[in-house]
């Protein structure tokens, strides 16, 4: 009986450290394999620029490492049909991290193993970091679409297309601000989550230069995210007339209804976090009425370019696209600017083609979903512009 | 004169089973080490299996060290994540202040590690008081809500430096009101970043091979015998004089302080390091036990194993992207019905290797004789 | 006033927390495991009443009924498949372990079938709320409906157990499995209805759960799940008003240390202060405190 339970194990082993050896390149799934195919540019298996994904596509923060994962395939699928980049494909080896620094670092040298040459990722702040610091290590080229604390790009190689939390937070106070939206302003924010501390710390820091004034500040974490009845509450009770929620539709939308039932009904501001919300499977969207938000993208603008992406979205993923999968689609893009601008072939090595794009980032200015002109800092920070809309009869509207 | 002497030894080691398991568990770790280093040397490792090295003896200095609660002292512990996190913070915080100081590693770090291991066993002492009251399930909550409460106010701590010197705040990073030129040591939930990469894979092999002989000699020693006494049956071992409390706060203790151990290691190998439900939750607690139980309840060497299999499988699952955690819980249910169900050890009994292969001899003998024919 | 509304809402948080306790403490009383996958069987019966109501259209009767039933058949099938082989193994950690490959089997199949974006959740509850000193205090529907339903479990489920043949056999079987099965009980039949009359209070909880915490998701039920899981060993394990008592007060005392002492320190508060009770009073709140005999 002993024996034969040492038999399994060790059998277990070794295939295990049997598929180690063999390098798991051969297992990726070529999700993007089928577009290149398709397209008429005959390609070398060799000569592709690798794009290594790293995000949560399970776990509690699937919804948007599977929202970046998407637009990711689409944005590649679609450069692939209209001939590459500069008649190179794209192909990209997805990895799950399971918003997990550790296991980020795993899927970083898994794509890594497969030959990867650039990163993608990775979708989560304290993941991005963890990674940031391995990819400077390599000298690989990062760019991550919505990794929002300033430590994610600490280093020269690694660049982000979302706003940093710095950024978003300034920018509400200083909106609410000049437009004189508020008097007292209440603030419900996730004190477990980086982008929701870090805006709401950059908010009360901006809020002393102008004339309204923080009456609440009520943290949640992501243990004790589904009653928001005290917080509400409280802000109720501190006469606050706008509630600034620097927080993810996951959780504002419970706290819109749960608003509701108590009827307090103050002006609600937000940021990009909130953006899908109106297309929240099962959320009246009368709740949201009234609700103004700071964000890039909105997915029922009317311009050619988000109506062509949502519609290809929704076409292949059933799901109407969020920011994070607008970031994602503009980030492959950036990279495809990038390699365009500094002319780098598949051929080179990763750390002379990090070197090159490096450089030409800060040169490059692109249109994407997110902004119109976006370019690049040494620093790795984004300059674009968030447009601020209100939710008026179930749309969203430019203020 | 030598000769004979080693062979008495030798004859020694035949006769001693214990001893030559636990050298034979020590082998294992050696050998795997030096396999590997070669391997990694002629360039036959991946960087998969590069980074997977550490993560490994993490988990499987985890898995030892709660084996010495859940195993020898029968006690059932939901907490574990819990020292391992005192263990990182404590000793990230360290590493970070005083990277500058003590710009050398090999300084640095063993008095990280030391750092981590006290704390963390002084954690454990205080966690093993109200063992002493509680048993079973009711323990088993405790240990989790103190998992919980470690993690909950962690995630609160802001610390920060400045030429004011240092600030603490359990509010929001802002309330530290620091200078311009402050820097975050501790921020929230965003925890600590930077701290040095000390860790690699020769580091985490030693400390495992210290945990194995730390635990290996306890079983194997006068207290180990006393603190399996106390879990066969208290009242007996009560009434031979052996000290309940002061055994019990030892097992706790010592546990706790290789789980700081661990959680050195682990905080030293990454970027960042934040307390989330997924890292120091009770969800890592569990996953733990996990590798305890499939490794065998009170077999060191079981749990060490199993945890490697069990942190390996996900990582080699990933080709099935999103499908791979459904596997895997798949494979964790079956193995644990394969390795536990009294149906399957009966059937395990009555087809155990040897029988089917001279059955499998018997079959190709009668199959020759037919093909004969 | 305002800390009668903190408090009503502490006792609708707390219902909600008794309600998951009470299939938590059934299982665990009669089969004497902790079902880890317990928390998951919620997220699944929430997910059956929003496929019904939501997705496709039908009415709210139409999603308890199919939620309440499919549950009850998963309940008895978890048990089949991973439960029972595991019966009279050597250590009761062994089915501990595998509810937790249950649990994480329940969430990854979720998170494949329903998708990863999170739901709102319509509430199941028609019933206006009342407005009570004059408009000052507003309850709303849900909150009398979970406190009414949990408390007629409650009662329900203690009748059951001390007035019928079954529940006798369940208590029967609880004290000994060896001794219940010489007197002519079906062991394995009985701990069967166990889960089922488990997953079935696990899909109401989970329904209810939903309405009035709307978010929805694959890890709904991990968090309550565990809540719940303090709150029966406060209450005592195994005991079933136990169960109740202990999820109230546990809905209530971290509702008022997120309004008076803070919003991200009430886990760690509730868990001190479990601690302190169990300290106190080792067996839980209405636990049966059994010595051991030489």
């Amino acid at each position: 009986m002993k024996t034969m339970k040492k038999i399994a194990s060790i059998a277990l082993a070794t295939i295990m450290v049997m598929s180690m050896m063999t390098g798991c390149g051969n297992t990726a799934a070529d999700a993007d394999n089928s577009a290149a195919a398709e397209s008429s540019v005959a390609v070398d298996a060799a000569a592709t620029f690798k794009i290594g994904g790293i995000g949560p596509i399970t776990g509690g923060a699937a919804v948007y490492g599977q929202a970046v994962m998407n637009a990711a395939e689409l944005a590649i699928a679609e450069i692939n049909a209209a001939g590459g980049v500069n008649g190179v494909m794209f192909e990209m080896n997805f990895q799950d991290d399971e918003h997990d620094a550790e296991k980020s670092v795993n899927a970083y040298n898994v794509v890594k193993d497969w030959g990867a040459q650039m990163i993608l990722g990775s979708v989560t702040s304290a993941p991005c970091i963890a990674v940031g610091q391995k990819s400077f290590e390599d000298n690989m080229f990062q760019i991550t679409p919505s990794g929002t604390a300033v430590d994610c790009i600490q280093y020269d190689n690694a660049f982000r297309l979302c706003f940093s939390d710095p950024n978003q937070g300034a920018a509400s106070a200083k909106y609410i601000g000049e437009n004189a939206l508020a008097e007292k302003v209440a603030v419900i924010y996730d004190s477990s989550n980086a982008y929701s501390s870090g805006i709401y710390e950059s908010f009360a820091a901006e809020a002393v230069n102008y004339d309204f004034e923080i009456v609440a500040a009520e943290a949640f974490t992501e243990d004790n995210n589904t009653d928001f009845s005290v917080q509400l509450q409280k802000a109720k009770d501190a006469e606050a007339d706008l509630v600034f929620l620097p927080i993810y539709c996951k959780e504002a939308a419970p706290l819109l209804t749960q608003a509701d039932g108590m009827g307090y009904a103050p002006k609600f501001f937000s940021c990009d976090g909130m953006d899908g919300i109106l297309s929240m499977e099962g959320f009246d969207a009368a709740l949201a009425e009234g609700v103004m938000l700071l964000t890039p993208f909105a997915a029922d603008a009317t311009d050619d370019m988000t109506v062509a992406f949502v519609a290809a979205y929704q076409e292949k993923y059933g799901d109407i696209p969020n920011q994070f999968a607008a970031d994602s689609y503009d980030t492959v893009y950036a990279f495809k600017a990038a390699i365009e601008k500094a002319g780098v072939t598949p051929d080179m090595s990763v750390s002379d083609i990090c070197d090159a794009l490096k450089a030409a980032m800060l040169e490059i200015s692109i249109d994407g979903l997110t902004g119109n002109g976006i370019t690049w800092t040494a620093d790795g920070e984004p300059n674009k512009e968030p447009k601020a809309v209100i939710i008026e009869n179930g749309a969203y509207k430019a203020m | 004169m030598k000769v004979n002497c080693l062979k008495q030894k030798f004859i020694n080691l035949k006769a001693n089973k214990p001893l030559r398991n636990d050298l034979t568990t020590y082998g294992i770790v050696i050998l795997a080490y030096v396999i590997i280093q070669i391997l990694g040397m002629a360039g036959m490792i991946n960087s998969q299996l590069k980074g997977l090295l550490v993560p490994i003896c993490v988990y499987a200095i985890l898995a030892v060290s709660l084996n010495l609660t859940v195993g020898i002292l029968g006690e059932l512990s939901l907490g574990h994540a819990g020292f391992m996190c005192v263990g990182a913070f404590t000793s990230a915080f360290f590493s970070k202040c005083m990277v500058e100081v003590i710009p050398q590693a090999f300084i640095r770090f063993p008095l990280a590690l030391l750092i981590g291991a006290a704390s963390a066993g002084l954690f454990g002492v205080l966690i093993g008081i109200p063992v002493l009251r509680l048993k079973g399930d009711y323990l088993a909550i405790v240990t989790l809500a103190f998992g919980e409460i470690i993690k909950n106010i962690i995630n609160t701590i802001n610390i920060g430096r400045d030429s004011n010197g240092l600030h603490f705040s359990m509010k929001s990073a802002m309330d530290l009101g620091m200078e311009k030129d402050g820097v975050f040591l501790i921020k929230g939930a965003m925890g600590i970043t930077g701290t040095p990469g000390d860790s690699n894979f020769t580091v985490g092999a030693v400390l495992l091979l210290i945990t194995l002989f730390v635990v290996l000699n306890i079983v194997r020693s006068r207290d180990g015998r006393a603190i399996m006494a106390i879990r066969d049956n208290v009242i007996a071992a009560e009434s031979v004089g052996i000290n309940i409390t002061k055994y019990k706060l030892l097992t706790f203790a010592i546990s706790a302080a290789l789980a700081g151990v661990a959680g050195v290691l682990y905080a030293h190998n990454l970027g960042s390091l934040t307390a989330t439900p997924k890292t120091f939750g009770y969800n890592m607690s569990i996953m733990i036990l996990v590798y305890v139980v499939l490794g065998g309840i009170g077999n060191i060497r079981g749990s060490m194993i199993a945890a490697i299999i069990l942190y390996v499988l996900p990582e080699m699952l990933r080709g099935l992207q999103t499908y791979r955690m459904l596997i895997y819980a798949v494979v964790l249910i079956v193995m644990m019905i394969y390795n536990w169900a009294p149906k399957s050890i009966a059937w395990r009994e009555t087809h155990s290797i040897k029988d089917l292969l001279a059955k499998a001899k018997g079959a190709i003998a009668s199959k020759s004789k037919k093909g004969g024919n | 006033m305002e800390f009668i509304e903190f408090l009503i809402n502490g006792i609708r948080l707390g219902s909600v927390y008794a309600l998951i306790a009470l299939g938590y403490t059934m299982v665990y009383g009669i089969a004497k495991m902790l079902n880890f996958a317990h928390g998951d069987v919620i997220m699944v019966g929430a997910f059956i009443v929003y496929t019904t109501c939501n997705t496709l259209g039908l009415s709210p009767v139409v999603g308890i009924i199919a939620a309440v039933v499919l549950c009850t058949s998963l309940g008895i099938l978890i048990e089949k498949i991973a439960y029972k082989p595991l019966r009279g193994a050597t250590s009761n950690l062994a089915v501990l372990i595998t509810a937790i490959g249950v649990s994480y089997f329940l969430q990854n199949a979720a998170l494949l079938i329903f998708g990863a974006a999170p739901k709102n959740f319509t509430s199941i509850v028609p019933y206006e709320g009342v407005k009570l000193a004059g408009g000052e205090i507003t309850i709303d529907g849900e909150t009398i409906v979970i406190i009414a339903v949990s408390i007629v479990i409650m009662i329900v489920l203690s009748l059951f157990i001390k007035k019928t043949k079954a529940g006798q056999a369940m208590l029967a079987v609880s004290e000994d499995k060896g001794a219940a099965q010489l007197m002519g009980i079906n062991v394995n039949g009985t701990i069967s209805l166990t889960f089922a009359i488990g997953s079935a209070l696990a899909a109401v909880a989970g329904m209810l759960f939903c309405s009035v915490y709307p978010g929805l998701s694959s890890t709904t039920g991990s968090m309550p799940g565990i809540k719940a899981f303090t709150a029966a060993v406060f209450g005592g394990i195994g005991s079933i008003p136990g169960a109740f008592i202990g999820g109230i007060l546990l809905g209530v005392i971290e509702n008022l240390s997120k309004a008076y002492i803070s919003t991200q320190l009430s886990d760690a508060i509730v868990f001190s202060i479990l601690i302190i009770v169990l300290l106190v009073k080792p067996t839980g709140l209405l636990g049966k405190n059994i010595q051991e005999k030489v």
